[in-house]
């Protein structure tokens, strides 16, 4: 069933980066308007007395253990700090939760909907905008969204280049990463033609998910972007003109990999978590994840050999910011918004950033946080899995939205029935 | 029961509710499944304006044509549903033909039985462990035998002709064939005839399937039929066990549907058309291999050959079913093994060291998914347990069986395919307010509770000699106390048995638990799903189990109670059990 | 690949047949070709026991010693298919699946065309009366004739010895003289040893050979039937 797709984890973990700076002008503004604030703020306490007593339907990926384990600790605290019932409703895809809202909205159902709160970017982001199924702009009324200093950090207010215009409020990081079994593998690839020649010298011990998974998705973009003369030229809509002669180096890689691929690239892993587990079998030596710290975190939970490194390629990877949302037609509005706003508190971002718990990165700039709240924050444990905060510091930006269809369709149309 | 207060009440009211029994059940059954499946029409011809859809066209179709692999598609659910039907059956039949009436198939049916239970996402995901390339059976064989100091790169399970998918499929569907044809065989007499065929010189083997089968055969087509549904049309098994390039057609519309890419569900509807329209297709082939063989095989069975292929049969039906119950058991034993497991390298063929950790860190989270599982399986399987004996009971006090039409509604959620009916399903759930939650989830259960309670209690019901209940009536007692004092004691082993079967099938739901419950509703089902995508196979194996245990636990008391009461009932046997026995 | 009928004695040799440590029925008998032995009991004594047990039928919880002769070959050793044993039950038995000659040609030895088998099955038919019935339904079948037919399907089959298994106990009365008749002539025109098991006294006098009394283990308290 729907179940084992992890696709979803995409939704969640991942996406759209940095835009460059000439979108973010456009976009701040709206969403940092110091001048709401005062306003925001007056309504504040009015929607705290409001959530008293709701409860949350947050409906979120439950394919995490640690993950499914933070999110059980925010519904303690929100419990005890603000009188919410917050209740995860884990699924398998963020996509199940956006036909659920759609099937609503179709139906007539405006008022009381069954979705409170979703974890979500890009793609579903991007479908729940285009049909009008989401609440906002709510970030404003957030009192912790200003500790994210939206103004100087433009990836919390874009999503896959979209503007997010304060329909998601940010609560994680992800950034594309490397990783390998030390044991096997002593000079790791560091770039994506040096991958090709690491995969003709051992093959059958690489992959990537299949698409359209989130996380096979970003593979083909990361690889388009180490291969195109230009990157500029993907941050704008694809061009019909020049499609063909933009991807085509992307192809004719591709069709040199695949068979040096795990399964000679007749099959793929349906996901990162089935990655990873064919990482734990000793089936591959080579993988990638969107979490920085998902490594060292299942090295500690017998996921992967203790051998394992993290590494980021050189020149950088994609990185991305996740979010959450709340649907237009949620019962419990007052109640999600709270929920979001204690997502941004610097005990749960900090909470969330540790290793042990979960390792997602915060979204919070450290700028804005008192002296005890930043060093509460830096003070996460070191893994040998784990790359220093400063290996990830070279974040490339997501392509336009509309690339990731020409590389989905390219790629299932070339690959997806063989 | 909910009808148990009206025992006291005149034998009209009995008689009247009884008469409504067939009515309300054919409409419960009818209703979800023809709207759900106007729910996909409109969008499959292009109409859904929540989404833009706001004239018919045949784009949808177009799209769907235009899709790659989508005849390979077809073709993989066509065959995997095919074979692995035809080869469950043939196993299932092999095996009774050469070992009915034996201590074996005493031993096995105690050993399949419980087999049954297991959920066929976790024995999918089982046998991916035993059989993939890092599995247990390469760990077994590595490095001393195999030379493998990392696993080899062979591509099962997911290979491309669908042998996986067909091999789990054959896994979990031949206990479930056998158990329906153990049901069947006292009905067609098949004892007696065995003995006559045989004392007439005929081998077992042939004497089964020249006297035995065509009687047996007619009671089991409709199971048959569900399996190919079933097979043809499954999403879970397919998903972890068949290829992925292409998908099969159903794994390819569950993609479609829940594609972040919302146009898209345009093209999931008309897949899902598309997929009602291979099930049948496999379906019709199969009656006509059915008409085929029925005409071939009726001047063979008279043509006085006493003795074919005994020895083959004997031999392959003894075989398969011994691996059978041994790769399911590996399956099960692998998953223990991983909820034990810390990290477990390839090539260890043993987890070192074990800990309990995975289990103490679920058991503060398997709480509530294990009561929602109870509950919704309990009320599942009562109202479909009084609704099947309710229709049973119209039956015989109208002296005649349901019409063949309405049987056929009764199956109807087994041989539509889920991925056709359950997305439409939502969308009117929505609209007509039912809210999302327990009892609609129940209500969704029971879709799919009810037609297998009906397939495992009908003829048993219907074979319960009549005089029983004449000579009820004769010493003067109403239709209702002959239901209850009479009917329902006698009923009482077959009674267990449907209800266990109805139970495990609510277990294992996941699909309507998810969209009816507006995945609210959390069950061990629905977690073990979420979680074996997430790749931890310590925490899924641990879900897995209970997710099992609850079944296995209903299967136990449905046939150890029986066995047990008639024992304390039965002085002889206490008093002259030899010790040695 | 069946030899042809040789007329030789059923012997039945130190039978002892034992529920768990209970004795049922202990037996030491010979029946000549030709001859029909009456077993009589009330039921529950353990009659329709030994028939399974001479037919090689014998369910598992009971248990039995002696050996079981047709003629100079020792048969309880062999599985029921190899025995040869004619067996007649309460009810005719015939297969719903298949015609009245379909019921008859699967008695038939394999071998010759399927002309000679059909030829075969109609002259069993108009030994009993039911010419022109081969293509019929076995359900429209009267309870007579399907008794007639299904006595002729195991003469078919060529038995060496004949089991009785309370045949004739479903029929009404009229009806039982005439197939106890023909049963009991095709049995003696053939030379079979038979052996009918009955609680009906009339059976046990039309059969006119030896009669062997049963009793139930309570009557007969203190003489263990296999005490002998």
């Amino acid at each position: 069933m729907p179940g084992c797709r992890l696709a979803k984890f995409l939704i969640c973990i991942i996406i759209s980066a940095t835009l460059p700076t000439a979108f973010a002008t456009n976009l701040s503004p709206t969403a940092t308007d110091g001048a709401e604030n005062n306003a925001a703020s007056v309504s504040w306490a009015s929607i705290e007395a409001q959530a008293q007593g709701q409860t949350v339907y947050w409906n979120a990926w439950g394919g995490s253990p640690t993950v499914n384990r933070y999110i059980r600790w925010v519904a303690e605290q929100v419990a005890s700090r603000y009188d919410i019932e917050l209740i995860h409703v884990k699924l398998d895809d963020a996509a199940t939760a956006v036909s659920r809202v759609l099937a609503e909205k179709s139906a007539g159902n405006l008022t009381h909907g069954s979705v409170d709160l979703i974890w979500l970017n890009g793609e579903n982001f991007a479908a729940m905008r285009d049909n009008d199924l989401l609440y906002g702009p709510f970030t404003q009324q957030l009192p912790h969204f200003s500790l994210t200093n939206p103004q100087d950090n433009p990836e919390i207010t874009t999503d896959f280049t979209r503007p997010t215009e304060g329909f998601e409020s940010p609560w994680g990081k992800a950034q594309l990463t490397f990783y390998y079994d030390s044991q096997r593998v002593s000079s790791p690839p560091r770039s994506m033609t040096a991958l090709l020649d690491w995969a003709s010298a051992n093959p059958g011990r690489f992959s990537y998910p299949r698409i359209p998974d989130f996380l096979g998705t970003t593979f083909l973009k990361q690889t388009l972007i180490s291969l195109v003369d230009d990157p500029a030229v993907l941050t704008h809509p694809v061009d019909e003109q020049s499609v063909d002669a933009i991807t085509a180096p992307l192809w004719d890689y591709l069709d040199t990999l695949h068979p040096l691929l795990w399964r000679g690239g007749r099959h793929f892993p349906a996901s990162g978590p089935e990655l990873k587990q064919l990482m734990g079998d000793g089936e591959l030596s080579l993988a990638f994840t969107f979490n920085p710290s998902e490594p060292a975190a299942t090295v500690t939970a017998y996921q992967l050999p203790p051998s394992t490194r993290s590494l980021i390629l050189e020149g950088g990877t994609l990185g991305n910011v996740h979010f959450v949302a709340i649907p237009f037609n949620a019962r419990h509005q007052a109640g999600a918004l709270v929920v979001a706003n204690f997502l941004l508190s610097p005990d749960a971002q900090t909470r969330k950033q540790d290793t042990t718990v979960w390792g997602d990165p915060t979204v919070l700039d450290s700028q804005q946080l008192n002296a005890t709240q930043q060093a509460a924050l830096l003070n996460t444990a070191e893994h040998p899995a784990q790359l220093p905060a400063t290996a990830l510091e070279q974040v490339l930006p997501e392509p336009h939205p509309s690339w990731t269809r020409v590389l989905e369709k390219g790629w299932i149309t070339r690959y997806g029935s063989r | 029961m909910a009808a148990a207060n009206l025992t006291p009440v005149t034998p009209g009211v009995f008689t009247r509710l009884i008469r409504l029994m067939p009515v309300v059940t054919l409409g419960l059954l009818t209703l979800p499944v023809v709207a759900g499946l106007a729910g996909i029409i409109a969008p499959a011809l292009g109409w859904l304006p929540a989404l833009g859809g706001e004239s018919l066209s045949l784009a949808p179709w177009q799209a769907l044509g235009q899709t790659p692999g989508l005849g390979k598609m077809i073709s993989l659910s066509l065959t995997s549903g095919l074979i692995s039907a035809a080869l469950s059956l043939a196993i299932v039949l092999l095996f009774i033909a050469a070992f009915m009436e034996t201590a074996v198939f005493r031993l096995v049916r105690g050993l399949l039985s419980p087999l049954l239970a297991v959920p066929h996402s976790a024995a999918a995901i089982g046998v991916a462990f035993l059989l993939a390339p890092s599995g247990l059976a390469s760990r077994l064989l590595s490095p001393w035998a195999s030379g493998w100091a990392q696993p080899p790169d062979y591509l099962f399970p997911g290979d491309p002709f669908g042998l996986a998918l067909i091999s789990g499929l054959v896994l979990k569907e031949t206990p479930f064939l056998l158990l329906m044809c153990l049901a069947a065989l006292p009905q067609c007499q098949a004892s007696q005839r065995l003995k006559v065929a045989r004392s007439m010189g005929y081998s077992p083997a042939s004497a089964f399937t020249k006297a035995v089968l065509p009687g047996l055969y007619p009671l089991i087509r409709l199971p048959v039929y569900a399996v190919i549904a079933f097979a043809s049309a499954n999403v879970d098994v397919a998903i972890i066990l068949g290829p992925s390039t292409p998908p099969t057609l159903p794994v390819a519309v569950m993609r479609w549907q829940t594609d972040p890419d919302l146009s898209l569900r345009f093209l999931a509807s008309a897949g899902a058309l598309l997929q009602l329209g291979v099930t049948a297709a496999a379906l019709i082939i199969w009656w006509l291999i059915e008409q085929l063989l029925a005409s071939l095989l009726t001047c063979w069975r008279i043509n006085g050959k006493r003795h074919q292929a005994e020895q083959l049969s004997r031999w392959l039906g003894g075989s398969l079913i011994a691996a059978l119950i041994f790769l399911l058991s590996a399956a099960l034993i692998g998953l223990a093994m991983w909820s034990v497991a810390t990290w477990w390298p390839f090539p260890a063929a043993w987890p070192s060291p074990v800990s309990l950790g995975t289990w103490q860190q679920a058991t503060t989270t398997l709480g509530e998914p294990f009561r929602h599982t109870l509950s919704i399986g309990f009320a599942a399987t009562a109202l479909a347990m009084v609704l099947v004996i309710g229709c049973l009971e119209a039956e015989t006090l109208r002296t005649r069986a349901l019409s063949s039409s309405a049987i056929t509604i009764i199956y109807l959620p087994l041989l539509i395919p889920p991925v056709a009916f359950l997305y439409g399903l939502t969308q009117w759930q929505v609209q007509f307010g039912l809210s999302a939650g327990w009892l609609a989830v129940v209500l969704g259960h029971t879709l799919f509770v009810l037609p297998y309670v009906f397939l495992s209690l009908s003829e048993s019901y219907r074979r319960l000699d009549p005089r029983w209940s004449q000579l009820g009536a004769a010493l003067g007692a109403k239709p209702s106390r002959v239901f209850w004092q009479i009917k329902l004691p006698l009923m009482a082993a077959p009674i267990g048995v449907a209800a266990a079967v109805g139970f495990a099938v609510s277990v294992g739901q996941y699909l309507p638990t998810i969209l009816l419950g507006a995945g609210r509703l959390a069950t061990l089902t629905t977690d073990a799903v979420a979680l074996s995508s997430g790749g931890d196979r310590r925490l899924t194996a641990v879900y897995a189990l209970t997710q099992l245990t609850l079944p296995a636990l209903g299967f136990a008391l449905a046939l150890g109670l029986p066995r047990l009461l008639r024992q304390r009932r039965s002085p002889r046997h206490k008093k002259h059990r030899p010790l040695s026995a | 690949m069946f030899d042809p009928p040789t007329p030789d004695a059923l012997i039945l040799e130190q039978i002892s047949i034992h529920q768990a440590e209970r004795c049922l029925i202990a037996l030491n008998t010979r029946i000549e070709p030709g001859e029909i032995l009456t077993i009589m009991g009330p039921s529950g004594v353990g009659k329709s026991t030994l028939l399974a047990f001479l037919a090689g039928f014998l369910a598992s919880t009971f248990s039995a010693s002696g050996q079981v002769w047709l003629g100079n070959s020792e048969i309880s050793a062999l599985p029921a298919e190899r025995r040869r044993l004619g067996l007649l039950f309460q009810d005719p038995l015939l297969f719903p699946h298949l015609s009245v000659g379909g019921n008859l040609a699967f008695g038939i030895p394999h071998g010759g065309s399927k002309r000679q088998r059909h030829a075969k099955a109609e002259q069993a038919l108009a030994d009993i009366g039911l010419t022109g019935f081969a293509n019929r339904n076995p359900e429209t079948l009267s309870g007579g004739q399907r008794a007639r037919v299904a006595l002729m399907r195991v003469l078919l089959a060529e038995p060496r010895a004949m089991l009785l298994d309370e045949p004739f106990s479903r029929l009404d009365a009229a009806l039982r003289e005439e197939i106890r008749q023909l049963v009991f002539k095709r049995a003696r025109d053939k030379g079979l040893p038979t052996l009918l098991v009955t609680h009906d006294q009339a059976d046990a006098k039309a059969a006119g050979g030896p009669v062997i009394e049963l009793t139930t283990h309570k009557n007969a308290a203190g003489s263990d039937p296999c005490g002998v």
